[in-house]
């Protein structure tokens, strides 16, 4: 399995797949609605905008009266989705998102572009690595973090037959696109990509990726890895991660997040509380990025597919 | 259609509503709440068209979002009087397991709240989201949303003013609760609104002006406002009131924005508003 799906053929940027998953829904939901914060272009919206000019809002550069807005638009029964990067959509409208969405109980699904450390050479002002921190401690609100373009457009079509808010986090770099078209995207549901014996690798967004080499390299010297994605944070799957967990006895997770507040947080939380043992979390050290090539900048802040393989090595050698 | 007279004695049952309230949850905002009850009386008694069998999509009716979200007290009593749920409900406001919170919401599933508000400056823009899924629906009936004037210095009301303009929500009639008071003092001392009027005409909206206190003013201002939809241009009505207004020691002061009268102080109050409905 593992091999097969190392072989992908084209690259292209999750936020590919939410601009096309949007327009697609455009097509079949008319419910579906629309809005921008002067980035629509980043967030490849300008397809749903052309065909389906009244039902997109363009909001300019005010993020907080457009989570408002969506709010009204989702009152008044329809579905918005919101655009822009996911700094703008997440710290910069905390309270809008707090108050108006998720304690309101609207239906607005709020889709951040270019997250976490691969925005690259805009810097640390962009790129947020608290984001899925901030959303998943809001009650009742889901968060999901795709791991290609095929599966960003799997979430975004997903969303729009789920009723409650959400977040969906995706990114601005061109990514291999390894999903296999036949598995399905169900929220709230692990997917077992590669089975393994000797540790359990849970991973989201572009990490997955990176977890996928690492166990190549790690297949090489012995270590068999069960690689598991984990692209929504919130609810998380906790059947899939307590049964592989408990059969490997070892976890590891790789997220391009903080440390605190990220998916390896909500695991180690679990498995505290159901089945301790011991668990190595990839992901960013309390620190704020830097402007640098994405790649380069995985390596400095220790995403790398390297960091993957220390951690599996880490985790084997702790009783 | 309703009598001015028989409004005003509505209002007055509304402002006993109101003190009894607070009073009895010994906490709550009454000075803005008493300041306002003219503009809600007219509103949910003879100017909206709405139906207290309660739908959140609101389709096919006039809807009400309360930005300024601290004066749920009489929001709750008119809520209440208009039939959305039974007037006895108002002994919990404020209490554990009510649905009558501190601050207006949807979460406990109180009828008649679309959006919860409280934190300022964010339910104008709920209200221009709900204009605009009106004009999606090719529905006719109109938004109102009503915000504090202290609750003008959140940035995020200015980005709703250029985005209602922009996108010519003309089926939304915002009111500012301009009585010059905040939480610390009035609004001069606290950051002046400088000329109100010159800002809001400047961003683009139509712009009409009425006696909050004043029942026949409110009702033709309410009307005027009606008047002024469909026109390409959102519509506020910048709304004079006296902070506190029918209970005399709580006048035009900012000191009642949200403290509670203690027993003397609720029945002196008590005594100046006529029970015309009959209390809960």
């Amino acid at each position: 399995m593992l091999k097969q799906l190392l072989k992908y053929t084209e690259k292209k940027a999750t936020r590919d797949g939410f601009g096309d998953g949007l327009f697609e829904l455009g097509q079949k939901n008319e419910n579906v609605v629309a809005l921008c914060a002067d980035l629509a272009g980043s967030l490849k919206m300008n397809k749903f905008i052309d065909h389906y000019p009244k039902r997109f809002f363009q909001s300019g550069v005010a993020e907080a009266n457009m989570m408002g807005v969506a709010a009204g638009l989702a009152t008044g029964g329809f579905i918005p989705f919101t655009g822009t990067f996911a700094n703008f959509s997440t710290g910069r409208v905390f309270d809008q998102i707090r108050q108006s969405i998720a304690y309101s109980h609207k239906n607005v699904k709020i889709c951040a572009s270019h997250a976490g450390i691969t925005l690259g050479e805009d810097g640390a002002t962009h790129q947020i690595l608290e984001d899925i921190g901030m959303m998943k401690m809001l009650p009742g609100m889901t968060v999901i973090n795709p791991c290609d373009y095929r599966q960003t457009k799997a979430a975004t079509l997903a969303l729009a037959d789920h009723v409650g808010p959400a977040y969906l986090r995706f990114g601005r770099p061109g990514w291999p696109v390894f999903m296999p078209e036949n598995i399905p995207f169900e929220i709230g549901k692990g997917i077992l990509l590669n089975p393994g014996k000797d540790v359990s690798i849970f991973a989201t967004g572009h990490l997955v990726w990176n977890a996928l080499l690492a166990a190549d390299q790690l297949e090489k010297e012995g270590i068999s890895c069960e690689i598991i994605n984990i692209h929504t944070i919130k609810p998380l799957d906790e059947e899939i991660i307590l049964e592989s967990a408990a059969r490997t006895g070892k976890v590891v997770t790789a997220e391009e997040h903080q440390l605190a507040g990220g998916l390896g947080e909500s695991i180690a939380s679990l498995l505290g509380r159901k089945h301790p043992m011991p668990i190595e979390i990839v992901a960013v050290n309390d620190s704020f990025g830097e402007s640098g090539k994405p790649m380069d900048l995985m390596k400095k802040y220790g995403l790398d597919v390297s960091d993957v393989v220390a951690a599996v090595k880490r985790v084997l050698s702790r009783p | 259609m309703t009598s001015i007279e028989d409004l005003k004695k509505t209002a007055s049952q509304v402002r006993r509503d109101i003190v009894r309230m607070v009073h009895k949850a010994q906490s709550g905002h009454p000075g803005g709440s008493l300041g306002c009850t003219e503009f809600f009386t007219a509103l949910y008694f003879s100017e909206m068209r709405h139906n207290p069998d309660f739908n959140m999509d609101g389709k096919g009716e006039d809807v009400f979002v309360l930005s300024n979200g601290h004066i749920s007290p009489v929001f709750y009593s008119v809520l209440a009087r208009s039939g959305y749920f039974d007037v006895k409900e108002l002994n919990t406001f404020r209490e554990i397991n009510s649905r009558l919170q501190g601050h207006p919401a949807t979460h406990e599933g109180l009828p008649g709240v679309r959006v919860a508000t409280g934190s300022l400056g964010q339910g104008l823009s709920v209200g221009v989201g709900l204009a605009l899924s009106k004009k999606l629906n090719n529905d006719d009936r109109f938004v109102y949303a009503l915000t504090g004037d202290g609750e003008l210095q959140e940035g995020q009301i200015w980005e709703a003013l250029l985005f209602a303009a922009h996108h010519q929500v003309d089926n939304l009639i915002v009111t500012v609760d301009w009585n010059g008071q905040q939480i610390d003092g009035p609004n001069d001392e606290v950051i002046s609104l400088g000329d109100l009027r010159a800002k809001w005409l400047s961003f683009g909206w139509k712009v009409l002006e009425m006696e909050g206190n004043d029942m026949e003013s409110v009702v033709k201002g309410l009307k005027a406002a009606k008047a002024e939809t469909g026109k390409g241009k959102p519509v506020v009505i910048l709304m004079k009131t006296d902070m506190g207004y029918g209970v005399d020691f709580m006048q035009g002061t900012h000191k009642w924005h949200g403290i509670a009268p203690n027993d003397d102080q609720a029945e002196k109050a008590l005594a100046q508003l006529e029970e015309t409905l009959g209390d809960y």
